[in-house]
């Protein structure tokens, strides 16, 4: 039993960070926009929330809790929304080709995110001195009595609530894409551009909010993954990265329904810490075990590609720029 | 009684580059009546409702709505003046229903609920008689049932101007008769609607007026029931203009191709060619004429192995050395080794036939890459033929490793003619090899396919000029929706009856063929 709560602990905690990396890239794919660039976008999310609260918290004696928050959100997803930037500029203006840039991204967002991890631990000190405690502590606050009530306490609700806003944020992302004017549209931008655009949608538009939007969701999973998996450290180790590719195999595993991403999520969560419950693996067996995920991966893909049930598919647009043919 | 108008069109005048789409081209549209805009392909009938409906804009002249003079720059400028275009590509968003495409990019006011956009869908297909479930998703649409929906857009939108390009292109005969009748209903209901096509017997079935463009030019409009399927046939193909193409006569003439009950169907069960028969002999030209879209794609195609063709077709071919040859079957390398050679010169030049971004060396090479034995490719002959090729056929080009896209549209052309003929073919096919190219290239294709006819080969030429085809072909097979309308002598062969046949008309049979 300890076992087992412990298990879907860690699988929670786990799982949430790529459910936000997961739903952010899904309502940019909406749009047709591949971002293979989510690693680096998480990178750059973790990277400045922690430097914003770093420097907040050197400069003040007590932390507002609740500023701590707001400074490390909002880093968060500026930084990573500013990364979508870059890449719709790159791809959307300049019609860079879609894996090219969200590659380079990648690239790029780690190797800023590392270096002003070596800059922060140089500061504070020495490798592994970063500390934002009061952050941090805001972050895996957890909510009162509930979280003590007996082991479904423990498994429900002993966690911050940014598990919480992670499921929000998908169930409002389903019911934006699938109910509303605007993610109508924006799905049409994703199925078939030229279409749209006959139709009176702002193809362009709609493609940069997206990506960038999605962007910035995708950031808070390295937001969440520095002030609460982590504990509001710093670790030059590509953690961050492993997850990100984790995240965009979890698109596709949800077949583009951020509903899907909650339980798909929890579950990539539990093949991969599932070797740590296992007795006598060694070391090499654990690693296949933490293949896991990705093998689901390529099943769901094989069994969706025979189904060819086409609400199962990619937009058809993915991974494709749109311009208006020269008239 | 005269109709209220709602369109009006004043000397407008459109050009792209330097080829004229419409000049001075005056047109009248009303309400509550049919008006079918006729024309040959080319002739600018799709380039003018597209100024209506706010794809282009016009160079000059005026366009009055409702008696207003108006500026219409975009699609939605069109839609809010309740002008709706139907065009031939259908513009739907496969993975949603009908009810959804209807709403995307709709900016109604009030709480977006699907249900409600479907009730009104449902209202409008049961006052003018569609049948569309709201709810069926398009993937699972036939081509029929998308072309409604189209319609159900611009209606949902409000339009009472619907211009439709080429609607029946894509129907099937019960299926046009069903949009027919969709159509007077619409009428009935005071729209004005505007066809565009070139089937004589569908303008002289629906609409109330004709008005026919030629060349970009207007030519006039006639009242329908003054009109016969000849006198719209005149004034659609105009007179004879002669080009002085030399037709010398072959000396000898011997059976090369036999193609018999060749039928294609397409995956939506529409017959594309449907018992096509004829022959082909060395030493003649042989024209195809039709509209394009007719089948000539897939005759070609089929002819060199590239497009399947149903149960109980044939294409014998007669090689040199006495026997006959099945081709179909075969694949397309085992066709060209027998010596049926295909330039085929579509719409995107480069899509079939030349990499863009090699030179006209390695484009060479791209035919017979097979043939080297060893290791490395081999480079001289190729540039040897690329030469001769660039100096005989005048090709401009920085140099033979230039990358042939960067070429301009008549070099690529002689590019790939030239190469095929370079292959000693028995069986040469082109299709529209001169579109795009100056006279005096054109004469220089017309020669080489002289040449090559005086040499014994079977040329099939595929063509749109009726000019041409009248005075470059032996014989000219005319066809007209996948089906032989006829084969008629190209020294004795009137532009009228050509024109007709194209149509669907046997003038020589008399009666719909």
């Amino acid at each position: 039993m300890e076992q087992l709560i412990a298990l879907i602990k860690s699988s929670v905690v786990f799982g949430t960070v790529i459910m936000y990396g997961c739903i952010g890239e899904t309502l940019t794919e909406k749009s047709g926009n591949l971002n293979l660039g989510v690693p680096g976008i998480m990178y750059l999310g973790g990277i400045s929330s922690l430097i914003g609260v770093f420097f907040y918290e050197r400069a003040v004696e007590t932390p507002n809790a609740i500023l701590c928050l707001l400074i490390a959100l909002i880093s968060g997803f500026g930084a990573a929304a500013l990364g979508g930037l870059l890449y719709s500029f790159l791809t959307i203006t300049l019609r860079a080709n879609q894996n090219v840039t969200g590659l380079t991204l990648t690239i790029f967002g780690s190797g800023i995110a590392n270096f002003f991890g070596g800059s922060l631990n140089k500061l504070a000190g020495g490798v592994g001195q970063i500390s934002v405690s009061a952050t941090s502590a805001a972050f895996r606050t957890q909510i009162p009595f509930l979280s003590e009530w007996g082991p479904i306490g423990r498994m429900l609700f002993s966690y911050g609530f940014m598990v919480y806003l992670a499921i929000a944020i998908a169930v409002i992302m389903h019911w934006y894409l699938m109910r509303t004017r605007g993610g109508l549209n924006l799905r049409a931008v994703g199925e078939n551009p030229a279409t749209a655009d006959a139709m009176g949608i702002n193809v362009t538009r709609k493609k940069y909010l997206a990506t960038c939007i999605g962007a910035g969701i995708s950031g808070l999973g390295g937001v969440y993954y520095v002030m609460d998996y982590i504990k509001g450290t710093w670790a030059n180790d590509g953690s961050i990265e492993k997850l990100g590719w984790l995240a965009v195999a979890l698109v596709i595993f949800t077949t583009w329904k951020s509903v899907n991403a909650i339980w798909g999520a929890y579950l990539f969560g539990v093949l991969y810490w599932m070797y740590f419950y296992i007795p006598n693996l060694t070391r090499s067996s654990q690693e296949l075990f933490k293949c896991l995920p990705y093998i689901v991966t390529i099943l769901v893909l094989i069994i969706s590609s025979t189904r060819k049930k086409k609400e199962q598919q990619a937009p058809a647009h993915l991974g494709l720029s749109y311009f208006r043919e020269d008239r | 009684m005269e109709k209220a108008s709602a369109i009006q069109l004043r000397a407008i005048t459109k050009t792209f580059g330097s080829v004229v789409a419409n000049r001075d081209v005056n047109l009248d549209i009303r309400y509550g009546e049919i008006l079918s805009l006729l024309g040959e392909n080319g002739s600018g009938k799709t380039t003018l409702m597209n100024m209506i409906a706010g794809i282009y804009y016009p160079d000059s002249g005026q366009i009055f709505v409702n008696g207003e003079e108006v500026a219409i720059r975009s699609p939605k400028d069109a839609l809010n003046l309740k002008i709706g275009m139907i065009h031939q590509h259908f513009k739907l968003v496969d993975v949603f229903t009908a009810a959804e495409n209807v709403a995307l990019g709709l900016d109604e006011k009030g709480k977006f609920d699907i249900r409600t956009v479907a009730q009104k869908v449902r209202e409008i297909c049961q006052k003018y008689g569609f049948d569309i479930d709201p709810d069926q998703k398009v993937y699972n649409m036939t081509v029929s049932q998308k072309q409604t929906l189209e319609i159900i857009k611009v209606l949902y939108r409000g339009a009472d101007i619907l211009i439709l390009d080429e609607p029946t292109a894509v129907l099937t005969l019960v299926e046009a008769g069903k949009l027919f009748r969709v159509l007077r209903n619409m009428r009935a209901d005071g729209k004005a609607i505007v066809i565009i096509t070139h089937k004589l017997n569908e303008v002289l079935d629906i609409s109330d007026r004709v008005s026919i463009l030629r060349h970009g030019e207007y030519i006039g409009t006639v009242e329908t029931r003054d009109a016969t399927e000849l006198s719209l046939t005149e004034m659609m193909v105009g007179k004879k203009v002669s080009l002085n193409i030399d037709r010398p006569r072959a000396e000898k003439i011997e059976k090369k191709l036999s193609v018999e009950h060749l039928t294609v169907t397409d995956r939506n069960g529409i017959k594309l060619l449907d018992d096509v028969n004829f022959e082909a002999f060395g030493g003649e030209i042989l024209g195809i004429a039709g509209i394009s879209g007719c089948g000539q794609k897939q005759l070609l195609e089929a002819i060199a192995g590239l497009q399947l063709a149903d149960e109980g077709s044939s294409i014998m071919f007669f090689p040199e050395d006495g026997g006959e040859k099945q081709l179909l079957g075969k694949t397309p390398r085992q066709i060209r080794e027998f010596g049926v050679a295909l330039s085929f010169v579509p719409e995107d030049r480069l899509g079939m036939g030349l990499v863009g971004s090699m030179g006209m060396a390695e484009n060479m090479m791209l035919k017979d890459y097979d043939r080297g034995h060893s290791f490395f490719t081999e480079r001289k002959r190729p540039r040897q033929l690329a030469e001769q090729i660039k100096a005989e056929l005048e090709v401009v080009t920085p140099g033979i490793q230039t990358p042939v896209r960067r070429l301009s549209g008549g070099n690529v052309q002689k590019v790939l003619v030239g190469r095929e003929i370079a292959a000693h073919p028995t069986v040469l096919m082109t299709a529209y090899a001169v579109r795009g190219l100056d006279i005096n290239t054109s004469y220089t294709i017309y020669h080489l396919l002289n040449e090559q006819k005086m040499k014994g080969v079977a040329v099939i030429f595929v063509g749109e000029d009726l000019d041409v085809l009248l005075e470059l072909s032996d014989r000219i097979l005319v066809l007209c929706g996948g089906k032989i309308t006829g084969i008629v002598d190209g020294r004795s062969a009137t532009k009228e009856q050509v024109g007709m046949m194209m149509t669907g008309q046997n003038p020589v049979l008399g009666g719909n063929a």
